[in-house]
């Protein structure tokens, strides 16, 4: 326990930001978002990857994941419903970037908005009829979801089944910044605008009265009622929001990889970004980012060992979450919540 | 206004709690519902205030069945809850407890510091512990935020469920003088209650509920005096 004061980097930044008046504030973001930007740049450092490409590592697991774990945090973090079939949404991102690339002329810009339409959709479906259910019922109703999904593109024609879809289309270029397989810097910049872009959006929710009322709803559904929330609607909202994430994650990763197929959307996927939360610190984004960045990054930097680097993955995650229970940036003390046993659903 | 429940069932998946109960509460007073554990006063409340189902039976408020109306929009109507347990957001501040309770209020920002100065003559404790979080507050000031909270809203009808639940002998008495205190400000109360001592004293009139059923309705002030109850309830009956 002790551990923690000397290692409270959260309590520590956000001192630096609220003692930081408006163009300090400024200035740390532009300089934070410049050197992110530069990350590509560092492939020769003690950074870059063996075996995988450094720039594409960075795209893929790093960039989606991190996006991945912004969308889920949302649903789990902020509002604090146990999703374990996130990663339909981002299937459902994938399969509309690849259908839709490969059979239309749209390009990747153009499908985005469709993807991210399509997941929406699917969440509130899926919303409607299970965020009545709470806790351990929730969460299996959303695992057995994100299976459907998975199961539906394994045994479809128009999904080509287990061969996936290939040759799916590159993003079409911007102006000067050309997408090219071997040099995957524009697109880590891509997936770069669009994490400023949920992080922007979480902020301005989070400070409003969705924020206020996810916060309620997690710490006591009942009262939240009682208050006057309207908490079916305000789940379903949060649950949207997370897939409109994970949607568009599925379309960059889509047109990144340019092949798709069933066995990328496994539980594993949904597991893992869930780990990616709880690891970081689970309802602080910058924690999830932090947290998704290791654990996405972490596997590919000691791909060298092997089959152990798995093993090491494991003791990683295992000694982490014994000295840092609430993850590496835990959320403000006070918005921890005792959780209520929610078994009356 | 005039809060009316006629024939009121209540089933936890097969099992009936409710068993066909009829209450009624008139403007101003103060009505407490007493029994044992599993009377089913806590499902009584909670379906009032819409946390749970109705089977069959009618909830009349203001002359308008209410029974389909979704429970938070009942707070609009002028039913609040206190909840059992106190049901307080443990991670928000005091005050962020007390806004949340005006939540759902169209001009909230107009009503706001107006109730909170209300809240804050009634628990003046509150005040004292404005940003400490819910959680860490002791049990008797959790009461009062979750009674607080409640009021926020401008009740009609305040529903309390227990507030005197694990509280010391001396904070149950000033718990229970503020709730004559805000009975007196015009607001309608249901109380539920084990301290049957206490609610009884200071009630108009009460129900006591058995396994799902009323058995006896009157004045609270009789049920005080009547041996069966004082027996039962009181815990005062065959050795004095």
């Amino acid at each position: 326990m002790k551990i923690r004061n000397y290692w409270n980097l959260r309590d520590w930044g956000a001192g630096v930001w609220e003692k930081a008046n408006r163009p300090k504030r400024i200035a740390i973001a532009i300089g934070s978002v410049i050197l992110v930007g530069l990350l590509p740049f560092a492939g020769a450092s003690f950074l870059a990857t063996p075996i995988a490409a450094y720039d594409a590592v960075l795209v893929y697991p790093v960039g989606i994941f991190v996006l991945m774990a912004l969308g889920l945090n949302i649903v789990v973090g902020k509002s604090g419903m146990l999703d374990l079939g996130y990663v339909a949404f981002f299937a459902i991102g994938a399969y509309t970037m690849a259908l839709m690339g490969t059979h239309t002329g749209l390009n990747t810009w153009e499908i985005m908005p469709f993807g991210i339409g399509f997941a929406m959709l699917a969440g509130v479906l899926l919303g409607l009829p299970t965020l009545r259910l709470r806790g351990d019922y929730l969460a299996i109703v959303t695992l057995g979801f994100g299976e459907i999904v998975r199961l539906v593109v394994l045994n479809s024609t128009w999904s080509k089944g287990p061969n996936g879809i290939a040759n799916i289309p590159m993003p079409p270029d911007i102006g000067p910044l050309k997408f090219k397989l071997d040099d995957q810097k524009v697109f880590f910049w891509v997936v770069v605008v669009m994490i400023l872009l949920t992080i922007w959006m979480i902020r301005r929710l989070s400070v409003r009265r969705p924020g206020r009322a996810w916060e309620a709803i997690r710490q006591d559904e009942d009262a939240a009622e009682l208050m006057g929330i309207a908490t079916l609607k305000y789940k379903i909202w949060s649950f949207t929001l997370g897939a409109a994430v994970g949607g568009a994650a599925g379309v960059l990763y889509g047109s990144k990889n340019l092949f798709i197929a069933p066995e990328m959307f496994t539980l594993n996927v949904s597991i893992l970004i869930l780990s990616c939360v709880v690891f970081g610190g689970i309802g602080n984004i910058w924690g999830v980012i932090v947290g998704a960045t290791i654990l996405g990054y972490l596997p590919d930097r000691i791909r060298f060992i092997s089959d152990a680097r798995l093993l090491v993955f494991g003791t990683v995650l295992v000694v982490v979450m014994n000295f840092r229970p609430d993850g590496l940036l835990p959320r403000k003390k006070r918005e921890k919540a005792i959780v209520k046993k929610g078994a009356d659903a | 206004m005039r809060l009316e429940i006629k024939d009121l069932h209540v089933h936890y998946g097969k099992i009936e709690a409710i068993k066909g109960i009829s209450v009624v509460v008139n403007e101003g007073e103060i009505v407490t519902l007493i029994g044992a554990n599993g009377a089913g006063k806590t499902t009584t409340l909670k379906t009032i205030s819409g946390l749970r189902k109705v089977t069959s039976g009618a909830i009349i408020f203001d002359g308008q069945d209410i029974s389909n109306v979704p429970a938070h929009e009942r707070v609009d109507l002028g039913i609040s809850q206190a909840p059992e347990g106190r049901g307080i957001f443990p991670g928000m501040t005091v005050l962020e407890n007390l806004e949340m309770g005006k939540f759902h209020r169209k001009n909230r920002k107009a009503e706001m510091s107006e109730d909170l100065d209300k809240v804050y003559t009634l628990f003046p404790r509150l005040k004292e512990r404005i940003s400490q979080a819910g959680g860490t507050l002791s049990g008797g000031e959790q009461q009062m935020l979750a009674i607080g909270r409640a009021l926020m809203s401008r009740p009609k009808v305040l529903l309390l469920d227990e507030p005197s639940m694990g509280l010391a002998p001396q904070m149950i008495a000033n718990i229970f003088r503020i709730i004559t205190e805000i009975n007196k400000q015009g607001v309608t109360i249901l109380l539920v209650e084990q301290n049957a001592q206490q609610a009884l004293q200071r009630a108009h009139r009460a129900y006591i509920l058995e396994t799902g059923n009323v058995v006896k309705e009157a004045k609270a002030s009789d049920l005080l005096n009547d041996p069966a109850v004082r027996e039962a309830y009181l815990g005062t009956g065959a050795h004095s």
